[in-house]
C-alpha cells in the first residue's frame, strides 16, 4: 500500500473549517476568531518548515546534522520543563537540572531502542532517531515538568512536615523520601493513562498516522507497543532523576531543608 | 565551675546575634522578647536547622564534628508549631508515652486519633512527648504552651521542672514572663537581634 498523497486542495477544503470557526465567532461574539487564525497560521508555518528541514536532513544523512537536530530538540524540552514551575532553584538551578534529567534518560532511551529493538542502517539514521527522540522528549518533557512542579511546590508546602523530622535527627533524605515518591509517581501518571486507554478510549497517534499512512495495522500497533514502553522507561527515569536532583539542591552537607535555594 | 553541657560561641547570622552562653545540666535559659527579635531564628540555628557562623559544643565536642541529623537528635528543637508528616498521633512515637500522656492530661486514647483531629493545644503537647522520646540532653522548645489553658499549662510545666530536675538542659522561648521566671535558671532577653542573659 502506498499512502494516499494530499495535494494543496484537500488541505485547503479542510482550511475551510477554520474559516467557518472564525465566522461563528464573529458571528457570535466568541472573540477568539483572531487567536484561532494566527494559531493555525502558526501551525501551518511551523509543520512546513520542519517538513522540510527533516526532508533534507534525511536526504544528507549526516551524524552531524542528525546529532545538530536532536541537541536542539532536547534544549527547547530543558527549557519547557524549566520554566513551567512556578517556583525557581537558586542559580538557574531548574535549567541545570533538567538539562541532566533530559539528556540522560533520553539518550539511555532512544540509543537502546534503535540500537536493540528497531535497528536502522546506520543505526543513527535521521529518519529514525528524529522522532525516536521527539517522541521520547513529549514524555519526558510532561513527566518530568510534573515531577519537578511536584517537589518545588510540596517542599515549601510540606516545610513544617519535613522540619519536624529533621528536628528529631532524621536524615534529610528520609524525610523527604514521602515527597520523592509522590513526585515520580505524579510524573508517571500521564504515561500509566496512556497506555491503559491505548487503542480502547484513544488511537494513539503515532498508530493512527502510520495506519492512515497506509501500515499494516498489527505493525503500526506493534511500533506503539514498543514506543510505550519506551515511554513508560523514559517518564519514570525523567521524574526520578528530575526529582532526586531537585532535592538534593534543597538541601546541603548539614541536611538541612533550605527553602532559602527557591524563589517563585 | 559547674559541669558544661551547652556552650554557643559566636553564634551569628546577618540578622542576629552574636549569641553567647552556656549551660550545664539542669538549666533552663528562659528567653523573651519582642516577636520578630530572632528567638526562633536562636533556636533554630543552635538546632543546625538554619545556616549561621559560629560555633556550638555539646559536651565540649562542636556541632560540626557530627552530622547534621546526629547533632539534632542531641539538641532537638521543638517549633512553636508542630509538625506531622503520618496521619495517627501514634505512627510519630516508637513506644507510646502513656504515662507522660496522661500527666499532660491527654485524653488516654490519643494516639489512636488522626492528626488532623486534634486540637493545637493536644498537638503542642504531643510535639513535646515526640521531642522527649529520645532522651535528649538538650531540648530546644518554642512557645510550648501557647495553646494551652492554665491548667495544661501548670501540667507541661510540671512535666519540665521532673526533666530538668533529672539533668535535662532546656533553652525554652516565652511570651510569659511568669513562666520564665517559674521555669528559668537562667532569664534572657532578646531584642532586635541581642541577646542579654542574667543569672
Amino acid at each position: 500500500m502506498t499512502p494516499i498523497s494530499l495535494g494543496p486542495l484537500d488541505l485547503a477544503l479542510t482550511a475551510s473549517l477554520i474559516v467557518a470557526e472564525a465566522a461563528l465567532s464573529l458571528l457570535l461574539g466568541l472573540g477568539i476568531h483572531k487567536q484561532v487564525t494566527i494559531a493555525a497560521a502558526r501551525m501551518v508555518v511551523q509543520l512546513l518548515l520542519v517538513g522540510y528541514a527533516l526532508r533534507l536532513i534525511f536526504a544528507l544523512t549526516s551524524p552531524a546534522l542528525t546529532l545538530l537536530a536532536v541537541a536542539l530538540m532536547a534544549i527547547v524540552a530543558v527549557r519547557e520543563i524549566a520554566v513551567r514551575p512556578e517556583q525557581r532553584l537558586a542559580r538557574a538551578g531548574n535549567y541545570t537540572i533538567s538539562l541532566a534529567a533530559v539528556t540522560a534518560t533520553t539518550a539511555l532511551t532512544a540509543i537502546l531502542a534503535l540500537v536493540t529493538a528497531i535497528r536502522p542502517q546506520p543505526w543513527w539514521s535521521p529518519q529514525y532517531a528524529i522522532p525516536l527522540v521527539g517522541i521520547v522528549l513529549g514524555s519526558v518533557l510532561n513527566s518530568a515538568s510534573l515531577a519537578l512542579d511536584h517537589v518545588l511546590d510540596a517542599a515549601r508546602q510540606r516545610r513544617p512536615a519535613i522540619e519536624a523530622q529533621l528536628a528529631l535527627g532524621v536524615s534529610f533524605a528520609a524525610a523527604t523520601r514521602p515527597l520523592l515518591r509522590s513526585a515520580i509517581r505524579r510524573g508517571t501518571l500521564p504515561i500509566i493513562n496512556q497506555m491503559s486507554a491505548a487503542g480502547l478510549i484513544t488511537l494513539p497517534g503515532i498508530m493512527t498516522g502510520q495506519i492512515l499512512a497506509g501500515l499494516d495495522p498489527v505493525e503500526a500497533v506493534k511500533y506503539q507497543i514498543l514506543l510505550m514502553f519506551l515511554l513508560a522507561g523514559s517518564s519514570v527515569l525523567a521524574g526520578a532523576i528530575i526529582a532526586y536532583l531537585a532535592l538534593r539542591r534543597l538541601t546541603d552537607e548539614r541536611d538541612r531543608l533550605r527553602l532559602d535555594r527557591l524563589m517563585s | 565551675m559547674p559541669f558544661e553541657r551547652l556552650r554557643v560561641i559566636a553564634l551569628r547570622t546577618l540578622h542576629a546575634g552574636p549569641f553567647e552562653f552556656v549551660l550545664a545540666p539542669g538549666d533552663c535559659l528562659a528567653i523573651t522578647g519582642p516577636s520578630g527579635a530572632g528567638k526562633s531564628l536562636l533556636l533554630r540555628m543552635i538546632a543546625d536547622l538554619d545556616p549561621h557562623e559560629g560555633e556550638i559544643l555539646l559536651d565540649c565536642r562542636s556541632s560540626v564534628s557530627m552530622s547534621g541529623p546526629e547533632w539534632r537528635s542531641k539538641v532537638v528543637y521543638s517549633a512553636a508549631e508542630s509538625g506531622w508528616w503520618l496521619d495517627r498521633v501514634g505512627e510519630h512515637f516508637r513506644e507510646r508515652p502513656v504515662q507522660l500522656a496522661a500527666q499532660l492530661g491527654l485524653r488516654p486514647d490519643i494516639f489512636e486519633q488522626a492528626v488532623a483531629s486534634c486540637s493545637t493545644g493536644e498537638r503542642q503537647r504531643l510535639a513535646l512527648l515526640r521531642a522527649l522520646e529520645p532522651q535528649p540532653p538538650v531540648l530546644l522548645l518554642d512557645e510550648p504552651t501557647g495553646a494551652l489553658d492554665p491548667d495544661g499549662k501548670a501540667q507541661l510545666e510540671a512535666l519540665l521542672e521532673t526533666q530538668l530536675a533529672a539533668g535535662l538542659t532546656l533553652v525554652l522561648v516565652t511570651h510569659d514572663p511568669a513562666q520564665a521566671t517559674r521555669l528559668g535558671t537562667l532569664r534572657g532577653h532578646l531584642t532586635a537581634g541581642r541577646l542579654i542573659v542574667s543569672g
